[in-house]
This record gives structure tokens, C-alpha cells and sequence, in this order.
């Protein structure tokens, strides 16, 4: 049935200049990028390629300077508030109110999704549970570790049921358990509820593993894309880091596992 | 409108229960006009400030205007805190209606200062302050609108610098004079005559001057009811400018 259904993350042109004192910067010049239902798509590319601005501008939070999207099979431009409603957003910098108990922090989510109190607690229950987040309840979100820090960030944007979820960079500064456990988390999340997940990364390895499909971007552009496989057939390369240095002419930022 | 307020009670509440577990702010908070109370307000104790009425129904009106002014002044530190770390955006990726961050949390402000307000007055009580019930208790009408506009002020303005010392400079430079020349702690009433009209640009003064005479037990002569009309009108102006410029900040970096 690939193919038939339309798909749920559908980007045509997206591009996005930001006009500085100093001149404009072009972050993101016209990018295409299509998910389908159930779908994990990787976005890598080395820093200040423009991978959160392209995160940005698909949930909603920065308007794009052109192209057009369809985010969660709504319009971005013409619906932003459909789009809401059905995405997750995890940001590269977190979002949590330091504070704020995680049990507290899940239940005012979900009321922030317009749930009813009850329907809320009942949902930050459920989260809490799936993941692995109960004996952390009443904790303060800064007392929690990088690891359950970015569990609490996960089960935040999964508060609504989104129909895509986006992470930026989630395993950056965890430890290789923490993010192993991770990557189970957000295969359990596309296996149990079809979720698209676009998330973005440094990680060749976890790009590897996790992603079905990968889109390279490199100065605001798409330069590859292609199942992980194809792209080490494509570039006559062993590992992804191969593929990755001869498609970008360098190595990724942070030191590659693979 | 019911899915506005309904979202605004939700970030109400949100931002009380942050109130309620910082004890610090709230007592922070406190801790200047209450230093002035015991401190100042006594000097003033056989002074006549020409107000009519004892100097102490002319300080604590003064020193209310003060909490406000400077606690709505500075409410917008919170945000910026919020706002590096990821919370707005996480807000704004919700169904949320656009203008209940601003909202809930405003209202928030305007508790908390009334509530201290009122716990200012009763220690005024115990330093000499002698006013009439109803009074003090319109009085704090002026004080909850106060509030509300300069809280909206403030968070407008937070959502659109760059990095904490630039607010904190706005902030900081706006609110000093602006304070002295209300005639917050001294009334205009001993000011020279060029002081004295350089004093009614000043919008609180007028708010001041309508909460003494309330203290008096006036409760519907002109100096009041300019002041009520001034103060709605500043709330009034910064509830569009704060809406104004939370919006701007959501098409902005
Ligand atoms: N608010 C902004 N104002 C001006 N320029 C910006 C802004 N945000 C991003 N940029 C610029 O846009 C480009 C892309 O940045 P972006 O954050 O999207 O990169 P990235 O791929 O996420 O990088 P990283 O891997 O470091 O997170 C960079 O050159 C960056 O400096
Ligand atoms: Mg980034």
C-alpha cells in the first residue's frame, strides 16, 4: 500500500531567511521532504546546516520566508492551528520549566491540548507508565538526568497523540544506555500508535539504526536522501560516516560512533 | 471567547502554583515596600505632606503604587527565563489560544500584587495608618490595574529583547523616573511648580493621587475619577500593546 495513502509530512521549497544588521542569512533555501504514516525519517547534516530551522518552521513556530507544507495532513500556512493539534514538538533546547514537578508538568500539557482535568491526569498517567517516568512524579524537572530529562520531553510531546512527532537532536549528551533506551522508545512509539517521527541528529550510527529513511542537508539544502543502505550503496561506502563524509566533503561535528 | 478563557485559567494556574512554590519571589517581593513602611514611613509620621489627613493616609497609598509599579515593572524577567529554556515555544505548539500565555499569567500578577498589597495595608495598620474600609478597598481596584498594565508591558517587552541585562536596562531606566516623578514616596503636593507639571506626564500620578484622596474617604471627586479614567486607559492602552507585541514575538526569531 506505499504510496497510496497520502503523505502525512509533504514540504515543497520550504526556505527561510533570517535579515540580520550584518546581512541576510539564507538558513533553509527550498527543501523538499516527504513522510508517510509511520514513518521515521532522519534529518542529519553538520552544525548550522539548518535542520532546527526546518523543525521550526514545520511546527509552527518560525513563518517560513517560502514554499509551502502539509504537516499532519493539514496546510501549515493556511491551518497552523490544525497542525498543532495533531504534532509533537521536542525542541533541541528542552522546554522545561526547572521547577515545575514532572507530574505536574505532564498534567498542565495535557490541559494545554484543551483535555479535561480528568482526561489529563488520566493521560499523564499513561505516559508516566509507558515512560518509565512513575517513581519521578514528584521531582522537580531539574533534579532529573539527561536521560530522564528527555523521557519527561518525549512524553510531553506525546501528550496529544500526535500524528507526527519531531525531535531535535534527542540523544545529544546521553550516555550509549540512555540511548539505546531512546531509540526502543521511539520505535515502541511508531510500532504502537503509526506516528511519523522526524527527528534530527549528529549520530551516524543512530541514524543508522533508527531511521527508515534519511534526508542529508548541508547549507540550508537537501545534497542526499535515501534509505541509510542505499545512500552506503549509492557512495560505494562501508558506513554511514563514509557516505556521510564524501556526500558533505566533511565529518560530523560530534565524534561518530560508528 | 470561552476557549480564550478557558486557556487563560489554564495558564493561571499553571503560573500561581509557580508562584505559590517560589516563596523566595514572593517574599522578595515584599521586602522593599515593607523596608520603606518601617523605615521611612515613620520619619514622615509628623510631617505634613499636605495632603489632608494624617501622612501616613498620603505614604501607603504611595508605597502600593510603588509595589506595583515596580513588581508589574519586573514580572517580565519570569518569561525571559522561560522563554530561553523552551517554554513558550513548547506553549506555542499546543492548540493554545495565542493570547492566553500573556493573559493567564498576567492575572497571575495581579493577584499576587493585590494579595500583598493587602497584607501591606494591614501593616500599615499596626504603624499608625488610620483610613476607611471602602476606601482601601477601591483603592485596590487601582492597584490590580496598575498591575495588569505594567505586567503586560513588561512581558510584551520581555518577548521581544534579546538577553536579560537588555530588559533589565528598559526596565531599570524607565521605571526610576518615571517613580520619583509620580511622586510616589513624597507627594507633588510639596513640589515646586515646574516639578509639579512636569509630574502630570506622569500617568501614575494621577493613579496616585486618586488612591490618597480614597484613603480620605473621597470617593467621587474629580481627582479620583481622573485617576480611574487614567488608569483604566493605561491598562486599557497596554493590554493592545502587550497583545501587540506577544504576537510580534511569534513572528520573529
Ligand atoms: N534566529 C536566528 N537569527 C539569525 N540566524 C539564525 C537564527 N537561527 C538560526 N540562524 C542561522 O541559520 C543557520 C541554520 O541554523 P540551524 O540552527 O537551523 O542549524 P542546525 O542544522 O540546527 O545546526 P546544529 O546542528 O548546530 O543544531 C545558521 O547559520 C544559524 O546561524
Ligand atoms: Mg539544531
Amino acid at each position: 500500500m506505499r504510496g497510496m495513502t497520502p503523505p502525512v509530512l509533504d514540504v515543497h521549497g520550504l526556505s527561510r531567511t533570517f535579515r540580520l544588521r550584518s546581512g541576510p542569512v539564507h538558513a533553509v533555501r527550498g527543501i523538499d521532504l516527504a513522510a508517510e504514516r509511520g514513518e521515521i525519517l532522519g534529518v542529519l547534516g553538520p552544525n548550522g546546516a539548518g535542520k532546527t530551522t526546518t523543525v521550526r518552521m514545520l511546527a509552527t513556530l518560525l513563518p517560513p520566508s517560502g514554499g509551502r507544507a502539509v504537516v499532519a495532513s493539514h496546510d501549515l500556512l493556511a491551518d497552523p492551528g490544525a497542525v498543532r493539534a495533531r504534532i509533537g514538538y521536542v525542541a533541541q533546547s528542552g522546554g522545561l520549566d526547572p521547577n515545575c514537578p514532572v507530574g505536574e508538568e505532564l498534567v498542565t500539557q495535557g490541559r494545554m491540548h484543551r483535555l479535561s482535568r480528568a482526561a489529563s491526569r488520566v493521560r499523564a498517567a499513561e505516559l508516566a507508565a509507558d515512560l518509565d517516568l512513575e517513581d519521578l512524579l514528584e521531582r522537580p524537572t531539574a533534579a532529573l538526568s539527561g536521560g530522564q530529562r528527555r523521557r519527561l520531553e518525549i512524553a510531553l510531546g506525546l501528550v496529544n497523540h500526535p500524528e507526527v512527532l519531531f525531535l531535535d537532536e534527542p540523544t545529544t549528551g546521553l550516555d550509549p544506555g540512555s540511548r539505546a533506551d531512546l531509540w526502543d522508545l521511539v520505535r515502541r512509539v511508531r510500532h504502537d500508535h503509526g506516528t511519523t517521527v522526524l527527528l534530527t541528529t549528529h549520530y551516524l550510527d543512530e541514524a543508522d539504526a533508527l531511521a527508515d529513511r534519511l534526508v542529508v542537508v548541508d547549507a540550508g539544502e537537501v545534497v542526499a536522501e535515501g534509505t541509510p543502505a542505499g545512500l552506503k550503496d549509492r557512495h560505494g561506502a562501508a558506513t554511514l560516516q563514509d557516505a556521510f563524509l564524501a556526500i558533505t566533503g566533511r565529518a560530523t561535528d560530534t565524534p561518530a560512533t560508528v | 471567547m470561552n476557549r480564550l478563557l478557558a486557556d487563560t485559567g489554564v495558564i493561571f494556574g499553571r503560573s500561581m502554583r509557580q508562584t505559590l512554590r517560589s516563596k523566595t519571589a514572593l517574599t522578595f517581593g515584599m521586602l522593599q515596600p515593607l523596608l520603606f513602611l518601617a523605615l521611612m514611613g515613620p520619619l514622615l509620621a509628623k510631617v505634613d505632606l499636605r495632603t489632608g489627613g494624617s501622612s501616613w493616609q498620603a505614604f501607603v497609598p504611595g508605597l502600593l503604587v510603588q509595589l506595583s509599579l515596580l513588581g508589574g515593572m519586573f514580572v517580565g524577567m519570569g518569561i525571559l527565563v522561560e522563554r530561553h529554556v523552551g517554554v513558550i515555544d513548547r506553549m506555542r505548539v499546543t492548540p493554545l489560544h495565542p493570547a492566553a500565555p500573556l493573559l493567564g499569567r498576567t492575572l497571575r500578577d495581579v493577584v499576587q500584587l493585590v494579595v500583598q498589597s493587602a497584607l501591606l495595608v494591614l501593616l500599615g495598620l499596626a504603624f499608625g495608618l488610620r483610613a476607611p474600609v471602602a476606601g482601601v478597598l477601591l483603592g485596590f481596584v487601582f492597584v490590580g490595574l496598575l498591575s495588569a498594565a505594567l505586567a503586560l508591558l513588561s512581558y510584551g517587552l520581555a518577548m521581544n529583547v534579546k538577553t536579560t541585562p537588555e530588559f533589565a536596562a528598559i526596565a531599570n531606566t524607565t521605571v526610576l523616573p518615571m517613580m520619583l516623578l509620580a511622586g510616589l514616596l513624597l507627594p507633588m503636593t510639596l513640589a515646586p511648580g515646574w516639578l509639579d507639571g512636569v509630574s502630570r506626564a506622569v500617568p501614575f500620578r494621577y493613579t496616585v493621587d486618586a488612591m490618597r484622596h480614597l484613603y480620605l474617604g473621597e470617593y467621587a471627586d474629580t481627582t479620583v475619577l481622573t485617576g480611574l479614567a487614567v488608569t483604566v486607559g493605561l491598562t486599557v492602552v497596554a493590554l493592545w500593546g502587550g497583545l501587540a507585541l506577544f504576537r510580534r514575538s511569534g513572528r520573529t526569531p
